[in-house]
């Protein structure tokens, strides 16, 4: 089902890669390496997902961040009430992040371009300070989240291995929904819509419609990415869905390269290990430097967008004949 | 009595202090080549707007095959049978142009609430769009990308989506503009064919090109209609003459 092309088989092998990943990093003895890599294929979910309406839809959301909290929250709240069984949350994070796309992208989807920005925004900043103001479950300090989500022994959470395939077989699932998506005839209108919505409409595409059906599809899988959040960090606070949060989404996919199925990723494992190493690459060249890792990585992230056009997904795909997906 | 397709009743629209479409009535028969002259800015690309939805007339009705169609969006009217083609063209440039036009098979034959089956494997819809590709004589450029191809053939790409879509009238906006003489002698021929598919109104500048196609002509100057009739009465018109043949037949 992958393409055939030299970039689509480094994907292949990468895949196969962070398959074996817990297997690598207990044989080197680096168990940090693989807490590294599970909040990278989480936040990978998060940025395919962002992709879908941004990178496909030619949505570009500034609050997509909201979701990571909704399905943070979906977790921590009903563990506030001793309530762990996992499909719970499971349930409850797909049917309250799907509710708040639909009713806000009732309204999102009739704006566009800056005012689609905007209000993409206004909306995960209410969620923000809803959960600020909300001083039973810790309001601004968050929220301690004692044990994981509770499965059936075959699909348990316990343990960093365990969970580790939780997030890489979501991931798995999330990249195999967006990939047939996009081909599908829904994924077809939303391509469409992103480059010519009117032409689409004279087509007979209530465009609407679909728009907001993949925004709803986005939020959820956003949402559940929230959840592997909130079980892997074991602490959540109204931080995590903060409008930098959704600007970091963002950055992740551009950098991966937008609307290529695996930019998201590509852009998301980057960041996460800039984030880590670039502090201390940064002391090693003069020590009280560490906290200014954001200037090398903002000109990082200048140089990409100006020279590297389709983020690195685009520079490795220059191997390739065949070009992008579109 | 005739079997008229479409009735415009008194339409009118204005845009803040210009009205581009004033007391406009007007009446195509089932089966014919309607074309549309008049002079430019006289408001023809506006009322084709509003016929196929894109904008909203300030006051009148349009009538479907009978059925009032006035307020009922784009996308409806396009599922019903009216489908457009526009002057400055507007398809997916980065599509190639089969994709383009199983976009407009896609639109026109049932919902698209469907997630997981490649388009690409839909036998039906891709010989349905080839067909159409075909028709326009694109069959061999199917997989070329909408952007990279010339701008005639985006013209005859635009008139091939129009017709996927099916539709039983077609509404054409200035399918020859930009073309030159030998690609609009083919859109020519390509538009005879269509005739015996479905009712057209054609706008077109290129009087030889109306005079070959055309049963019925309507005259619309300033927003308004000041003749309609047969293609041999309006040359014989006196008025018509002065208002806007006289200007470039003189
Ligand atoms: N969206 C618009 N806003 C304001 N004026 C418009 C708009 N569209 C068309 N017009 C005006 O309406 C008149 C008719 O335009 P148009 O229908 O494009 O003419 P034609 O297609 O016959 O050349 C022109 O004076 C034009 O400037
Ligand atoms: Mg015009």
């Amino acid at each position: 089902m992958l393409p055939a092309s030299n970039s689509g088989r480094v994907y292949a092998v990468l895949l196969i890669l962070l398959g074996m990943a817990p297997f690598i990093t207990s044989w080197i003895d680096q168990p940090f390496y693989l807490d590294l890599l599970s909040r990278a294929l989480i936040l990978a979910i998060a940025a395919s997902s962002l992709n879908l309406i941004l990178g496909y839809g030619g949505m570009v959301s500034l609050g997509h961040a909201a979701y990571l909290g909704i399905g943070a929250y979906c977790v921590g709240i009903p563990a506030y009430y001793d309530i762990y069984n996992g499909w719970i949350h499971l349930g409850l994070t797909i049917v309250v992040s799907a509710s708040f796309a639909f009713l806000t992208g009732l309204i999102i989807l009739r704006t566009k371009a800056v005012y689609f920005i905007m209000i993409t925004l206004a909306f995960s900043q209410m969620v923000y300070f809803t959960f600020v103001s909300l001083e039973e479950y810790g309001g601004d300090d968050g929220l301690v989240i004692y044990l994981r989500s509770e499965f059936p022994s075959w699909l348990s959470m316990e343990g960093a291995t365990a969970l580790y395939y939780w997030i890489f077989g979501a991931l798995v699932l999330t990249l195999l929904v967006i990939y047939r998506l996009v081909y599908s005839r829904f994924g077809r209108v939303i391509v469409g819509s992103k480059f010519n919505e009117e032409r689409m409409q004279s087509l007979g595409f209530n465009t609407y419609r679909y728009r907001l059906t993949c925004y709803v599809i986005s939020g959820v899988l956003c949402g559940i990415a929230g959840m592997l959040l909130g079980n892997f960090t074991s602490f959540i606070s109204p931080e995590m869905m903060g409008w930098t949060r959704s600007g970091e989404l963002i950055f992740m996919v551009v950098m991966g390269g937008a609307s290529s199925f695996f930019g998201p990723l590509i852009g998301t494992s980057a960041f996460v290990f800039l984030e880590q190493y670039l502090p201390e690459i940064m002391k090693t060249i003069n020590p009280s430097w560490h906290e200014y890792w954001h200037l090398p990585f903002g000109v990082l992230l200048v140089c990409l967008v100006l020279f590297g056009k389709g983020g690195i997904h685009g520079w490795l795909s220059r191997f390739d004949k065949d070009g992008d997906v579109k | 009595m005739t079997d008229s397709i479409l009735k415009v009743t008194a339409l009118n629209k204005s845009f803040g202090g210009i009205h581009a479409t004033r007391d406009l009535h007007l009446e195509v028969t089932r089966g014919d080549i309607h074309a549309i002259i008049g002079p430019n800015g006289a408001g023809k690309t506006t009322l084709i707007s509003q016929l196929s939805g894109q904008l909203k007339p300030s006051s009148g009705s349009i009538e479907f095959e009978r059925k009032d169609i006035t307020r009922l969006t784009t996308a409806k009217r396009a599922r019903s049978g009216l489908a457009r083609s526009f002057q400055i063209t507007s398809v997916v440039m980065p599509l190639t142009l089969l994709e383009n036009v199983m976009l407009a098979v896609q639109g026109t034959s049932g919902h698209s609430f469907r997630f997981w089956k490649p388009v690409k494997q839909d036998q039906q819809m891709v010989s349905a769009a080839m067909n159409s590709l075909t028709e326009v004589g694109l069959q061999d450029r199917a997989d070329k990308i909408a952007a990279e191809v010339s701008h005639g053939e985006q013209r005859q790409l635009e008139v091939a989506m129009a017709l996927a879509m099916k539709p039983r009238l077609l509404l054409l906006d200035e399918p020859m503009a930009g073309m030159g003489v030998e690609e609009s002698q083919h859109m020519v021929d390509i538009l005879k064919k269509l005739k015996e598919k479905c009712t057209i109104l054609l706008i077109e500048h290129d009087m030889d090109a109306v005079f070959k196609l055309a049963d019925q002509l309507s005259v619309l100057v300033d927003g308004h209609i000041i003749a309609s009739n047969t293609v041999e009465n309006i040359r014989a018109n006196q008025e018509v003459q002065r208002a806007y043949l006289g200007e470039q037949h003189a």
